[in-house]
């Protein structure tokens, strides 16, 4: 009998160590991450000042960081896999949608076509100054030391910026728009063995309008994110 | 004599009390019956319309909690409305009604045969699931949420279109394939069409009109319900065999997405069912897989 309990307690132990372990190494790999982001995104942030300062004007900037930019961008869609596996929790839904989001934009809108340079800047300078205030608040947050003003920045300042970056993605496909129709790039035509179609430019008219619907879904989730916290804090504030 | 209160599961507040339980209709006359949830913890589940006040365990004062589910619509209201859709949108692409192909090509007709065997088929399965809705089956449930309607429709409505102006198009390709193999094709379709009726059939009659029992469903002298030895819901495995026949037999992308998709909701379905089967019923047969016989 005895024998029998001094075992079960030894399993438990040894699951609850694991569990441990497996924590651990979330923890690390998912700080390792995100410091890695934080850099790559200053890196690129640097990148883009100095390009302006040099050279004066915007112009040819977006191909000058092209590479890099989709180099970090395309390494996000881990994050997608982090929520699958649960170490990170968020919906996978959710993140994968803006994750998908930013790889269409980098890979099939800005990648395939000339463009006006205006609008991609926006939503490139847009995107640079979100990420690195997300993914140093996460930081921070697996570090435990998490300054009032990342807290602050990143709740706050996407009021301005999503709707600034939802400007210049939708000005950058609709620029992009008379070319796809000229090119018919990646569309394919009646008649073929698979009975099937697909007609890239009305294809980029549909991304356009789906914005409608799932933006402000994406924007109200902010905000009631926004308000949990800051609600959460002026409680704490109000018992001390 | 019980003394029973009503309180909202969210805010707790006390709706009403009864003396004789009548019905909460007066409180807020939006609450009609069905989309009254009423349980006795406020995160359980809902009590059924047979549970009976003396059977429950309660003391001398019941405490039941009030959830609103929000506008309801019968289940034979959905059904209808979304296979009906199908049905006549297809055929609206058949006959190449005005607006939807080059108007060349106005109310003409594929040369084709294997088009014309696809019209067939395809109403055939809609007025086939209409029947049934309005014949064969027992629904456990009288509503749904309103919101499933919009949700169902797109979803039955949007890939019938999609997969009916490739099949009736102009420039569709017919399948290369000899007409041995066509032929294994179509009676693939028809062959499951026939095994998930029969299934239908054989769980309606496992059940009483109006009750809303449970049984474990067995095979019968039909033959095609035989597969209840290994599935659980053989009428999904025999679903996902006509739209397998139906995709072979046409060679289109769109109702091979169809069919993929629906492949995965209806396996979906196919766990929670057999999951519940297995909680609900000690002597489950151990054979039995949820949808493809000892794979999934």
């Amino acid at each position: 009998m005895a024998s029998g309990e001094e075992d079960g307690t030894v399993e438990e132990k040894e699951t609850n160590n694991k569990k441990r372990t497996k924590g651990a190494i979330a923890t690390a790999w998912l700080t390792f991450y995100n410091i890695a982001m934080t850099a790559g995104w200053l890196v690129l942030a640097v990148a883009m000042v100095r390009y302006y300062l040099q050279k004066g004007t915007h112009k040819g900037l977006y191909r000058n960081i092209a590479r890099t930019l989709k180099f970090f961008q395309t390494f996000a869609l881990l994050e997608v896999g982090h929520c699958a596996i649960g170490i990170v929790r968020t919906s996978v839904i959710v993140t994968g949608v803006q994750v998908c989001s930013r790889i269409f934009m980098v890979w099939f809108v800005t990648n395939s076509i000339r463009q006006n340079e205006e609008s991609v800047i926006l939503f490139v300078v847009v995107w640079t100054i979100t990420e690195i205030t997300r993914y140093s608040f996460y930081t921070f947050n697996l570090l435990n030391h998490l300054p009032y003003f990342i807290k602050w920045a990143r709740y706050n300042m996407f009021i301005v910026m999503y709707p600034l970056g939802v400007i210049g993605e939708l000005l950058t496909i609709h620029a992009s728009l008379p070319y796809v129709r000229r090119s018919g790039m990646y569309s394919l035509r009646l008649p073929n063995k698979y009975n099937v179609s697909f007609d890239y430019y009305y294809f980029l008219i549909i991304v356009m309008l789906s914005y409608i619907p799932l933006f402000p879904q994406l924007y109200f989730h902010m905000l009631r994110q926004r308000r949990r916290v800051l609600h959460g804090e002026i409680v704490v504030e109000k018992d001390e | 004599l019980k003394h029973v209160e009503i309180l909202d599961a969210k805010t707790k507040d006390k709706l009403c009390f009864l003396d004789k339980v009548g019905n909460i209709f007066t409180f807020n006359p939006q609450w009609y019956p069905a989309r009254q949830s009423i349980r006795l913890d406020p995160k359980g589940k809902s009590l059924k319309d047979e549970d009976v006040l003396q059977h429950l365990p309660v003391g001398t004062t019941a405490t039941f909690y009030f959830r609103d589910l929000g506008a309801q619509i019968s289940w034979v209201t959905v059904f209808l409305t979304e296979y009906a859709g199908p049905l006549l949108i297809y055929l609206m692409f058949y006959f190449r009604v005005p607006f939807i192909y080059a108007p060349k090509y106005d109310f003409t007709t594929s040369k084709h045969w294997v088009v014309h065997l696809a019209c067939m088929c395809h109403s055939f399965h809609y007025v086939k699931r209409l029947l049934e809705t309005l014949f064969v089956h027992r629904f456990s449930h009288g509503t749904m949420p309103l919101r499933n309607i919009f949700k169902n429709c797109t979803y039955y409505w949007g890939f019938a279109a999609w997969m009916a102006y490739y099949i009736n198009h102009p420039l569709y390709t017919p399948p290369s394939e000899s007409t041995h193999t066509q032929t294994l094709n179509i009676q693939l379709h028809i062959f499951c069409q026939i095994g998930n009726f029969s299934i239908h059939i054989a769980l309606r009659n496992l059940r009483p009109p109006g009750s809303k029992t449970r049984k474990i469903p067995y095979p019968t002298k039909n033959p095609f319900t035989w597969i209840f030895l290994l599935v659980s819901c053989p009428n999904y495995t025999y679903e996902l065999g006509s739209w397998l026949g139906f995709t072979l037999m046409t060679q289109c992308l769109p109702v091979a997405a169809f069919t993929l998709v629906g492949f995965i909701q209806m396996t979906v379905w196919a766990k929670g069912k057999h999951r519940s089967y297995l909680k609900e019923f000690r002597d489950y047969p151990t054979l039995r897989s949820p949808i493809l016989p000892f794979i999934l």
